[in-house]
């Protein structure tokens, strides 16, 4: 039983015990440790379980070097992750790209714009060495310059609103889990509550009504603010009820019982034990998030309570195009195409993600 | 649970295809081409009906003419009704003691007997009106109109608590005071107690004006002076079922979906100067939808949009590549505008204001509202070409439609300066959400004015609340609105059915406001006064000329458009004419039907 193979249990009562050790009664002290020690041993938890003969050699890998050993393999993920950091890259560098090209996303080229119709002149919805995209109809504004910066929109939702329901959904969803009672009680009723919630209806009202100015803020950074806030508000409870579920699962564990029975306290156990056996799920769940909220946003911008004109948005690029879909098809494909790739390669790389960290996975 | 998950992000990547794949697909539609000449069974060409009668003489007896609209009537009550296109259907079923002439462009806007015998015979004073009733008209079963039955009809314009939504310009003409309650709360027996108006015999009626006003005989042109006969009036319920004075009379409506109307047995053409009558039976189908409808006018399942607001940009194309002999390209009388509320600063400087029309880039302005054809020419200033005393764009006191069309930097930074302001401000553009040409606007007017320094915010505002946001003066200067996007048609066309309620002092209101300038000049609100009493026509034109000049040279305004209509007929349309008195609408009453 000693011949060099240490069980998952053994080792989680191990390392719980030497930190333990030299610790007077006070609990801060292990909280403000640095969680690397508790990296590898959920590694070589996964590492073990997926295990096979060559376990010393799997010993000396990190849980990360393995995921991305595993990533490296899948071409699809690592295209779709190749395009999301593209995307963000042309999101934060919009300024720059837009000046490469010599266009601004907000001046109006009524000049390109047939006055009869109101659509482009040039063909293909006035694709020209100018207007890599084409310009929009009516305004004659250039497309390559309106999708570079409608970028910016698109993620800087995604990502803050995924990041907004992902710490609320991890917080509320461990202590559900752990504490069970009354407080799993309470949670899980407010999610349930929240997952039956009309949230569309609900941001369209609450925008509708919004002042246009707050918090030192005005009009479209409101608009943002509110988006980001209430997405990721009506987010939570599905991060949520991952992370209580795989609580509720882990906190029988051996080690568990066995750091408790070491006198470890409950905050300590949660954020030191049971957290990071939660961090794939939670990544994986995170990755998922952003290109649902990112079509959230083009779903709000194309009803019409989204940013505020001129900033530009794929959605309410979308929606104007509705009048000239015959006319000037190009305008709605555009947009459509962005949204499209971005969801897409958020997907495939989010899909790559969850088999990489997958203790289980074959591959 | 892994396995679940995967095949809903798949699913969701699915969908995500299929969305693109139809977006893709969209883009291949088309049609034959149609002559665009006229010809007996096609259409009759491109603006063949835009002021002048396009083939009168294939009107037929007969067949049912289809009406399909994408907005049903605010009230089909003659008294309650607001709608430009109701007042027009309504003369299908309602006759008034004048109305405007059959005849297209300006002349359909002179005012001619109907139910009476004569324009009416005006005392020296300008007070009393006396009008004697034809013989032989009669209501849909048959029994005599009286002079009675329009006094009570015209007295139900006094009952706003139940009949609330048509104009009240009668109301406020002769009894401006508010004196007489309505008919519902009339204390005498017949409820005729209204005093300026008396009925000495059946044939005659007489109207006794407290002050003169040159606008009157336009005023009872209006539906709302329709008559109604006291024991069919079902009151708040009227405008279900209207009781029958025309030629055709009610036989089916369900709000929203469809509305029949079909021959009035007991109308006499002989009795009628106005109204031929030509087809058997007239629907009105509605839409919920406009892309829908247009697609409809345009493959002949109908014959004309009720709405008379031009086809929607879709329809619009392919209308014009594909169908241009079934179009018309009339003037609406509508002027679209951005109006600067007095209240917010800087614009109680007039120099601000300037700065504004200086800056815009009146061009771009216009390719906003849709060009030249379906926008409209560039406006220059607030007199509707179909009102008397208009210059069109001969008056451009801005230059707005030459030189300074696509804005003047260096004229805007001068009244800048001469405002106070050199380094430009920052405002607020309002404007309804619900049309998004008005927001295409907007964002041209904001992309301009950034060029000289003006910073402008847009705040689109639920536009089913127009009258409590932006009618509301206190709410215009909490929220800062600076710059008002809105547009205006004459309620009948005159300098006082257009510009009375948008420039005089009196007009100012705490709800419901349409002075959005807050204009309060004496010589304005002089000129108002001079006005009604006038009697002249051709004194009374050079007023209205003046009154224009004097709004303009305030720089309230900044006009976008003289508004323009792409409007569908369709190819089984015969005697069509477009007429002033209703905004360049087609004359519902007298449209046939080829065989």
């Amino acid at each position: 039983m000693y011949n060099g193979l240490i069980t998952p249990l053994q080792r989680h009562v191990w390392a719980g015990y030497r930190r333990l050790r030299g610790v007077p009664a006070t609990m801060t002290a292990p909280l403000h440790e640095p969680t690397a020690e508790a990296a590898p041993s959920a590694a070589e938890e996964a590492a073990l379980v997926a295990g096979s003969a060559e376990a010393k050699a799997v010993q000396g890998r990190s849980l990360g070097r393995i995921a991305w050993e595993r990533l490296k393999r899948d071409k699809l993920a690592l295209t779709g992750g190749v395009v999301v950091l593209v995307l963000i890259a042309i999101a934060l560098l919009a300024p720059v790209i837009t000046n490469l090209v010599g266009q601004d996303p907000e001046t109006h080229h009524e000049d390109l714009i047939d006055p009869l119709f109101s659509t482009p002149t040039g063909s293909w919805g006035g694709i020209s060495g100018d207007h890599l995209l084409g310009v929009e109809p009516v305004s004659g504004r250039d497309i390559f310059a309106r999708i570079v910066y409608g970028a910016r929109v698109s993620l800087l939702v995604g990502f803050l609103s995924a990041l907004v329901a992902v710490v609320l959904g991890t917080i509320l969803g461990v202590l559900a889990g752990y504490f069970g009672g009354w407080v799993d009680a309470i949670i899980s009723r407010v999610m349930d509550g929240l997952l039956a919630f009309p949230q569309l209806l609900f941001i369209i009202a609450l925008v509708s009504v919004m002042p246009n100015e707050m918090l030192g803020l005005t009009g479209t950074g409101v608009r943002l603010f509110v988006m980001i806030l209430v997405i990721g508000f009506f987010g939570w409870p599905y991060v949520g009820r991952v992370v209580r579920g795989q609580t509720l699962s882990l906190r029988e564990r051996e080690y568990v019982e066995a750091a408790r029975s070491l006198g470890a306290g409950r905050f300590y156990i949660l954020f030191k034990e049971l957290l990071p056996n939660l961090v794939a799920p939670i990544i994986v769940y995170t990755t998922m998030m952003i290109p649902t909220n990112i079509l959230t946003e083009a779903a709000l911008s194309f009803l019409g309570v989204g940013v505020k004109p001129p900033t530009a948005s794929w959605g309410q690029m979308l929606s104007s195009a509705i009048d000239y879909y015959d006319s000037d098809p190009m305008y709605m494909v555009i947009p459509g195409v962005a949204i499209f790739i971005t969801v897409l390669s958020f997907n495939l790389f989010g899909d790559g993600v969850r088999d990489a960290l997958d203790p289980k996975g074959s591959r | 649970m892994t396995t679940q998950r995967t095949t809903g992000r798949r699913k969701q990547a699915a969908a995500a295809a299929a969305v693109v794949a139809a977006l893709l697909s969209t883009a291949a539609c088309g049609g034959g081409n149609d002559d665009d000449g006229g010809s007996k069974s096609g259409a009759a060409g491109f603006n063949a009906a835009n002021n002048k009668v396009a083939q009168a003489s294939l009107a037929k007896k007969g067949g049912e003419l289809k009406f399909a609209g994408a907005q049903d009537a605010d009230s089909w009550d003659t008294t309650r009704g607001y709608y430009g296109f109701a007042w027009n259907f309504m003369r299908y079923y309602s006759r008034t003691l004048v109305t405007g002439k059959a005849e297209p462009g300006a002349k359909g806007a002179e005012v001619t007997p109907d139910l009476a015998t004569s324009t009416a015979k005006i005392s020296d004073d300008g007070k009393t009106y006396t009008y004697t009733l034809r013989d032989g008209v009669t209501w849909e079963d048959g029994k005599p109109i009286t002079s009675k039955d329009v006094k009570y009809g015209i007295e139900r314009v006094w009952a706003q608590d139940v009949l609330s939504g048509g104009p009240v310009y009668l109301k406020d003409v002769l009894d401006p005071k508010g004196e007489y309650p309505g008919p519902y709360k009339d204390k005498s027996a017949d409820k005729l107690g209204l005093k300026a108006i008396e009925t000495p015999d059946d044939k005659t009626i007489v109207f006794k004006l407290p002050a003169a006003n040159s606008d009157f005989e336009d005023i009872l042109g209006l539906a709302s002076a329709a008559p109604v006969r006291q024991d069919k009036d079902t009151k708040s319920k009227y405008g279900l079922k209207p009781f029958s004075s025309g030629p055709y009379k009610f036989q089916s409506y369900t709000p929203n979906k469809k509305l029949v109307l079909v021959r009035n047995e007991n109308w006499k053409q002989s009795s009628d100067p106005i109204r031929k009558a030509y087809p058997d039976k007239i629907s009105l189908t509605l839409f919920t939808n406009a892309n829908d409808m247009d697609q409809r006018l345009i493959n002949g399942d109908y014959d004309l949009d009720i709405g008379q607001t031009g086809l929607s940009p879709q329809g619009r194309t392919t209308a014009l590549k594909q169908h241009k002999g079934n179009l018309d390209n009339p003037v609406s009388g509508y002027i679209r505008y951005a109006v600067f509320p007095q209240s917010v600063k800087p614009f109680d400087n007039i120099h601000c204001r300037k700065a504004v029309i200086y800056g815009a880039d009146h061009e771009s302005l216009q390719t906003a509202r849709g060009g030249p054809v379906a926008g409209g020419d560039i406006g220059t200033n607030m007199l509707p070409p179909s009102v008397p005393g208009s210059e069109g764009q001969k008056y451009d006191p801005y230059e707005s439609a030459t030189t300074n069309k696509n804005g003047n930097a260096a004229k805007a930074k001068e009244e800048l300066k001469a405002c106070g302001q050199p380094n430009g401000f920052k405002t607020t553009i309002a404007v309804r959400n619900n049309k998004p040409v008005e927001v295409a606007t907007a964002e041209s007017l904001q992309a301009s004015l950034k060029k000289v320094g003006i910073d402008v915010e847009i705040d689109q505002f639920d536009g089913a609340q127009t009258t409590g946001i932006i009618g509301s003066p206190e709410n215009v200067k909490k929220k800062n609105y600076g710059i008002i996007i809105m547009g205006w048609g004459p309620d009948f066309p005159t300098v006082q059915g257009y510009g009375l309620p948008l420039w005089s002092g009196k007009y100012i209101l705490e709800s419901g406001n349409n002075n959005f300038a807050l204009i309060k000049d004496k010589t304005i609100d002089g000129l108002f006064d001079d006005y009604v009493t006038e009697l002249d026509e051709a004194k009374k034109t050079e007023i209205s000329t003046e009154i224009n000049h004097k709004v303009m040279e305030g720089g309230y305004y900044l006009p976008f458009v003289f508004e323009k209509f792409i409007n569908w007929r369709s190819n089984r349309l015969a005697n069509v004419y477009t007429t002033d008195n209703y905004s360049g609408q087609y004359d519902f009453v007298n449209l046939g039907l080829k065989k």
